[in-house]
């Protein structure tokens, strides 16, 4: 059994590397302006604070959770991060405000959905409505623009002029998330926890704790992509973020991890990620519309979930 | 058990007259003819797409795509009207019923004969429909003035001083409610939901029955698409984005089950009165328009939390619930 399923996880990551490495010779045809150093490190701007999210939410999904409001968070924290810069707050103070406002709102989605006994996906499609709504109430159809002049360093420095501070974040939490996952017992539990909630708790893990501990998680890591976007855009609306809880679903999903828990892994998220942004990007170089790029991707995501479905299914219909 | 369905749907029926009653005393006004209107075609839309959700969720499964499909099948007849101007109103109103059914009949494919968990199907359709009607009008609007005067007709017009779209919603209500409880196709979907396995050995076909509710979700989707661009006279790409999220609301306000088999017609069409009341009474109370959501918001949370304890006092427990019950991806 365990032999087959890591089996599984290869050819998965295989399929996802496989695509990836088609998208970079697709698109370096199509653009010569592709494969440029500078071009491809700014391009990553446009999925690391996203990608960031993505890396909680595949912990959550692995433990049978979801968690739809995360771009109701960023909206949250960039809200009164921008309220706090207008007030004059320092830069650390900044920092400070954005982590500790999404932490309280995942710990809040983690208590809620304890509390309850509903599936995640009601409640926080509840608070979705409810932390964007609170944002959208005190901006209004203003704006706030003042930040400290330190704090761009975020969101627009390039580390050695060369990379950019969002990438290294990125790069840092893969790591993190991907040790943490993979290579400690809580990452066991984790699996533990999607694979048989039953067994899981009947062998001494206190589910609830595991998963207040991971919306909160998640909310820490939409502080910290919200303090990554205001800085980058230097303003906050409030449409700010809209959409996102889908594209990091896709992303995560595409990544392999099983919707009904138990399965994924950091690495197949990563290379999700990575497909999705070098395929927007790449397209985007030869003028193609933002919503039409909505069509690769979605049917990317569908066809990537039914190709190992329908091979497996010819397989046993060969066999019969 | 029905009588606590009934006990629920008579709570959130008492909510919503009272927050009317509240909304009238602060602002007469609320009751004049075309705010009640307003309120009513609001409804009907909003009804109509939570019948189909309503379905859906029944089964276990979830439909991420309604929102899409209304766009697109508005789009498409917009640009048909402008291409063929004489084609009478009737054509309109089965073309966007078929239309819909086909794009529900892809998700169906998907789910029911492919397997894929529909929360991913449809998200993904979600997606790719939502591009393709700007592949389809390249990005442009279709207004008042380039729709035929067969497509506007009736979905802009008025039976007894109520929009049609209120009247077509009450039909479809009542089409719903007889299909859910009274044919054997209508009470499959229950059993499916309710316990998969039961089903599968009473003879119940999960991939019929699986496709019944997303063809029916699309079916609903694309009626509203048409009653939409002709109402408001307008179709773009952009049309009811972010509604998907406002759909499932309605249904988990009144009650429908996310974890599937439990959940009413009249519980589904109340919870979407509740949120198009909300939706319509705020202007006139004076608040912002931009407190709506946040209170959209609450009072999901509120309903959820309401749900969930009238779920628990139902039976009597005897072991400790591991897991919130079901638990079912949704």
């Amino acid at each position: 059994m365990n032999a087959r399923l890591v089996r599984l996880f290869a050819s998965w990551e295989a399929v996802l590397v496989l695509l990836l490495a088609g998208v970079i010779v697709l698109n370096s045809q199509l653009s010569p302006y592709f494969l440029d150093y500078y071009n491809l490190i700014d391009s990553t701007l446009s999925f690391s604070e996203k990608a960031l999210i993505a890396l909680p939410m595949a912990l959550l999904i692995i433990a049978r959770e979801i968690d739809v409001s995360v771009a109701s968070i960023v909206a949250l924290c960039a809200m009164i991060m921008g309220a706090a810069g207008e007030a004059g707050a320092s830069v650390a103070m900044l920092v400070a405000t954005g982590l500790a406002v999404g932490t309280l709102a995942g710990l809040a989605n983690g208590l809620i959905v304890s509390a309850l006994g509903v599936h995640s996906i009601v409640v926080t499609i509840g608070t979705l409505s409810l932390y964007r709504g609170i944002a959208v109430a005190v901006l209004g159809d203003e704006a706030y623009t003042t930040f400290p002049s330190g704090f761009s360093w975020f969101g627009q420095h390039y580390l050695g002029g060369l990379i950019t501070v969002e990438f290294v974040f990125l790069v840092v939490f893969v790591v993190l998330f991907g040790i943490f996952l993979h290579f400690t017992i809580y990452g066991r539990r984790i699996y533990a926890i999607g694979t048989n909630p039953d067994a899981a708790r009947h062998s001494g893990i206190s589910i609830t704790r595991y998963r207040i501990g991971l919306f909160a998680l998640t909310g820490f890591m939409c502080g910290l992509a919200a303090i990554l976007l205001t800085s980058r855009l230097g303003s906050v609306r409030l449409n700010i973020a809209t959409g996102w809880e889908l594209q990091v679903i896709t992303m995560v999903v595409l990544g392999g991890v099983g919707i009904a828990g138990g399965t994924g892994t950091i690495v197949g998220v990563t290379l999700a990620v990575f497909l999705i942004g070098l395929l927007t990007f790449g397209l985007s170089l030869v003028n193609v519309p933002g919503i039409v790029l909505n069509i690769y991707v979605g049917l990317m995501l569908i066809g990537a979930i039914a190709l190992p479905k329908a091979i497996a299914a010819l397989r046993r219909l060969l066999r019969s | 058990m029905t009588g606590a369905l009934q006990r629920r749907d008579l709570l959130l029926f008492a909510v919503i007259a009272g927050l009317i009653v509240v909304v009238v005393l602060r602002a007469p006004e609320y009751m004049a003819a075309n705010s009640v209107a307003n309120i009513l075609s609001n409804w009907g839309f909003l009804a109509i797409l939570a019948l189909g959700q309503l379905v859906v969720l029944l089964t276990r499964g979830i439909d991420l795509s309604q929102a899409s499909v209304l766009a697109f099948t508005g789009m498409f007849l917009a640009l048909l009207s402008q291409a063929v101007p004489e084609l009478p109103a009737i054509c309109f109103f089965f073309l966007a019923i078929l239309l819909g059914a086909a794009l529900g009949a892809v998700n169906a494919a998907a789910i029911a004969l492919a397997g894929l968990p529909p929360i991913i199907a449809t998200l993904g359709t979600m997606a790719v429909i939502r591009g393709m009607i700007f592949v389809l009008s390249d990005g442009a609007w279709i207004s008042s003035h380039e729709m035929s005067e067969a497509f506007k007709s009736f979905p802009a017009s008025q039976f007894i001083g109520i929009p049609n779209v209120f009247w077509v919603a009450l039909l479809c209500m009542i089409g719903f409610h007889v299909f859910l409880a009274h044919f054997a196709a209508g009470r499959n979907i229950y059993a499916l939901g309710g316990n998969p396995d039961a089903a599968r050995y009473a003879g119940v076909s999960k991939v019929r029955t699986e496709t019944l509710v997303y063809v029916l979700s699309g079916a609903v989707a694309g009626l509203c698409g048409y009653l939409w661009a002709g109402r408001f006279a307008i179709a773009y790409t952009q049309a009811a984005e972010g509604r998907e999220f406002a759909i499932i609301a309605a249904c988990v306000i009144g009650g429908v089950s996310i974890a599937g088999g439990r959940g009413t017609t009249i519980g589904a069409v109340l919870g979407a009165l509740l949120i198009s009341v909300l939706e319509t009474a705020l202007p006139f109370l004076k608040i912002s328009p931009f407190v709506q959501l946040a209170i959209i918001g609450a009072v999901i949370l509120i309903a959820v939390a309401v749900n969930a304890r009238a779920e628990t006092r139902a039976g009597r427990q005897i072991l400790e619930r591991s897991s919130p019950e079901g638990r079912a991806e949704p």
